[in-house]
């Protein structure tokens, strides 16, 4: 097996691990708040499908990135009407978000399908660094979304545990009658969290038709907002587990497309053999898997749930 | 803490200066006056007692001070200032600090994360933070460790969080509803002296309470609230007693329900001997109760809340396991047993929570009233729902209960209502005993009294009635005996035509006379 083959499966692996990352980044921000938005996937296809849309119409990948994170927002501000100013329930209104999301997405993109995509990210190499070997292509050779998702986590990290908005979005995850008898606004709060997280999610879905497929078909997203939903759980609602997930996941993402240009047996099975559909089902089986490791988890200590995740908050009158 | 004769009451640093001031509040809520004229005066570097009964307005009046209630009428005075309260941030911002009886922390978060929560400055320097909340506590001698997260903490740590989160935001009056309820009495101890070091430094405190040995030992001054109203406000409480107190908060009320007529008693159908049992929180809450209850007779159990007399009911029903004693019903060993076993030997149980115990909310009112007895309306696997229906129906129209629509979900129901079908579901096949729990508590004057009646009339009808009650009035009239809890020990038995109110008030605070 070819130094150059496994570089290249490393080198997806970083792509892979930031699309999940993007999209899982957004959805701990708005758990966090206590907000459950099961509607990650339709908001990537909304991002993906407009962002596409925008970079061939401007011809700049950047505003399509853009428009993608404005989009994915308006699209979550649909979840946040519904779930946090109307107190209906997170699950539907989430799972409405990512069936209407998709099929709208669909609609929208019949045209762009047909679309060559001129205007997508290109490497960018950070001088210096993307010439050491090894780690050089597969760290500091990849497109900006990479460095920026990078850049977004840190951020995240910082707001959520050293800032008094990242302690009162904590906190209003925790428990909302808490944190509005201190006087801030849950709804507010609450609000600004799903948007975010919109953001994220439709700026990671653009990655994906900006720069990994280069394109827009339906069905693009596959599964991978589904997956960061799963991963927000594995990361324990912490942005620096979330990322060490993200690349295991991102690893197995990137076995399939990758697996086939490998020279290499083991125990007499030829790898490239293997076929790509039972390959595809791995990120899947293992996100199955760590669901039920994390359930066995000790029970003396409270769950790294955030405790109103999912509960509606309106404010008791008597 | 020092003996109530010798209560070294310190005035304060006090100088007189009045910071708050409450005059005439009137609250209402739907069939219920809280407040109907009550008056507040609080000094500076005072320690402040709010006594009264329950459903005196104590709570109601402190929480118009704190912003939860909007007044219906009446003033609010701080800082020599008419003021407004329309949220809770409104008082924080006046100055007004409220620790609830439950309280308000976030058990993940750390401790001065919960401290500093709402009043944040906007980048959190950790360590400059921590060290800001533990000189804090310091100085308000509250032991804690800044740096741990609640869940871990004592309750009397957390009630400790509470106040450092009143102090941080600076409060200079400090209400605590109850604040020793749930503290063991060490942990109290240390809370007077706390309590005590903000008065020094000219702070308030609001200290509601009804353990009147505690009131004398830590507080300035008091105001006693009876029926929402402000009936005696003493400047001092030195020379005053725990009777006088007692005496202020009872006061001297004419009742008005008629003595049941007298009848012989029967044969002992509930038995209690030696029963011990543990709170919820894993300490003793009832030691060693010797009851019996004849057929035939109402026995009352008074005392303030929350000295066993929940646990004592629950261990009746058996919803509640007891670690020594035994106990008969109707001449069957019931220790032990399951609540399906007792209900089948003869026990019926009004809970004193009606709509969680009691009831299951979001069902409908058949399956209320069946949940007891269904077993008796299957065809073969199934429940005939004609013959729910028509038990139901039965049950709506003995006991008077208004119902729109038998399917609608019980929570629709006044608390009338509610009281009237679940003492109805628990009386149909003819208990032996009834253990009632509160049963008025929170009912319109036709509620109550249809409740009484009943209770009476199952006493005409040779039932042996458990009556717990916190209503003085309504067990003085109700009862052929009469029994007074404290800490968890029957206090006192008395003959409820012999005693006074003041002498059941006096055995209530644990002074046991009779």
């Amino acid at each position: 097996m070819s130094e150059d083959a496994i570089i290249g499966l490393l080198v997806a692996t970083v792509q892979f691990a930031t699309l999940v990352y993007l999209a899982g980044l957004g959805e701990l921000i708005a758990e966090r708040a206590g907000v459950l938005n099961l509607g990650v996937e339709g908001m990537m296809a909304m991002g993906a499908v407009t962002g596409f849309m925008a970079a061939i119409a401007t011809d700049r990948p950047w505003v399509g990135f853009a428009v993608a994170a404005l989009v994915g927002m308006a699209t979550a501000g649909v979840h946040a009407l519904v779930s946090v100013i109307m107190g209906a329930g997170q699950v539907v209104s989430g799972l409405a978000i990512t069936i209407g999301g998709l099929g709208f997405a669909a609609f929208i993109g019949q045209d762009a399908v047909r679309e060559r995509a001129d205007s997508v990210f290109t490497d960018l190499s950070i001088v210096g660094l993307a010439d050491i070997p090894w780690v050089g292509p597969i760290l500091f050779d990849q497109p900006p979304v990479v460095y920026l998702a990078v850049v977004l986590g840190v951020a995240a990290w910082f707001v959520l545990s050293r800032t008094r908005l990242g302690l009162a979005l904590r906190a209003v995850g925790e428990s909302a009658s808490t944190t509005d008898s201190v006087g801030h606004s849950v709804i507010l709060l609450r609000t600004s969290a799903v948007l975010v997280g919109g953001a994220f999610a439709g700026a990671a879905g653009s990655f994906l038709s900006l720069y990994m497929a280069a394109g827009w078909t339906e069905g693009l997203i596959a599964g991978r907002g589904w997956i960061a939903v799963a991963l927000v759980i594995f990361g324990a609602w912490r942005p620096g587990r979330l990322a060490a997930g993200s690349l295991l996941f991102g690893f197995t993402l990137a076995l399939q497309p990758r697996v086939q240009t490998f020279d290499l047996t083991i125990l007499g099975l030829e790898v490239n053999t293997i076929s790509p559909a039972l390959l595809g089902i791995l990120p899947f089986l293992l996100t199955v898997v760590v669901l039920i490791a994390i359930s066995f988890r000790a029970r003396h200590r409270p769950s790294p749930a955030p405790a109103a995740l999912t509960l509606p908050y309106r404010r008791e009158e008597r | 803490m020092s003996e109530p004769g010798d209560a070294a009451v310190s005035s304060g640093s006090g100088d007189g200066r009045v910071v708050v001031d409450l005059r005439g509040i009137r609250k209402e809520f739907p069939g219920v006056v809280a407040c109907d004229g009550a008056n507040l005066t609080v000094r500076a570097g005072t320690i402040h007692a709010l006594l009264g009964e329950n459903g005196a307005g104590k709570t109601s009046l402190v929480n118009v001070l704190s912003g939860v209630y909007l007044p219906d009428d009446g003033e609010i005075w701080v800082h020599g200032r008419q003021r407004q309260f329309h949220s809770p941030a409104d008082a924080i911002a006046a100055g007004i600090g409220m620790v609830h009886q439950e309280f308000r922390l976030v058990p993940t978060l750390t401790v001065f994360e919960n401290v500093v929560l709402g009043s944040a400055p906007r980048y959190l320097d950790m360590g400059q933070i921590i060290e800001r909340v533990a000189h804090l506590a310091a100085t308000y001698s509250l032991q804690t460790d800044p740096a741990r997260p609640v869940w871990q903490l004592s309750v009397g740590e957390r009630q400790r969080v509470e106040i450092l989160k009143a102090l941080w935001r600076d409060a200079d009056v400090l209400v605590l509803d109850e604040p020793t309820a749930v503290l063991t009495p060490a942990e109290a101890a240390d809370l007077g002296l706390t309590l005590r070091s903000m008065a020094d430094r000219g702070r308030s405190v609001i200290y509601i309470s009804h353990k009147l040995d505690e009131v004398l030992s830590v507080c300035d001054e008091a105001t006693v609230l009876r029926n929402g109203v402000t009936v005696a406000q003493p400047r001092s409480l030195a020379g005053i007693d725990r009777s006088d107190l007692a005496e202020m908060m009872v006061g001297e009320t004419a009742t008005e329900i008629q003595r049941p007529t007298d009848q012989p008693s029967g044969d002992v159908v509930l038995d209690l001997e030696g029963i011990s049992a543990l709170s919820d929180r894993g300490l003793p809450a009832l030691h060693s109760v010797d009851i019996d209850v004849r057929a035939g007779e109402i026995v009352g159990v008074a005392g303030v809340s929350g000295n066993g007399q929940r646990e004592l009911a629950e261990a009746i029903a058996g919803l509640r396991p007891t670690t020594a004693g035994t106990m008969q019903l109707a001449e069957v060993d019931i220790t032990g047993t399951s609540p399906r076993a007792r209900s089948r030997a003869g026990l019926a149980y009004v809970p004193e929570d009606r709509l969680g115990v009691g009831l299951a909310p979001t069902m409908s009112v058949v399956d209320n009233a069946v949940v007891r007895s269904y077993r008796s309306m299957r065809r073969r696997m199934m429940l005939d729902l004609r013959r729910c229906e028509d038990f139901c129906k039965r049950l709506v129209e003995r006991f008077g209960v208004q119902v729109g629509r038998l399917h609608e979900p019980i929570s629709a129901l006044s608390g009338g209502n509610l009281q009237r079908l679940l003492l109805g579901r628990e009386l149909t096949g003819e208990p032996k005993v009834l253990v009632a729990a509160q049963p008025t508590r929170g009912l319109d004057v036709a509620g109550i009294a249809a409740i009484q009646s009943q209770i009476v009339a199952q006493r005409a009808a040779g039932v042996g009635v458990l009556l717990i009650s916190e209503d003085l009035d309504e067990l003085l009239a109700l009862s052929d005996r009469l029994i007074v809890m404290y800490e968890g020990q029957v206090a006192a038995r008395m003959d409820p035509t012999q005693v006074s109110r003041a002498d059941v008030g006096a055995a209530m605070a644990g002074t046991a006379s009779a």
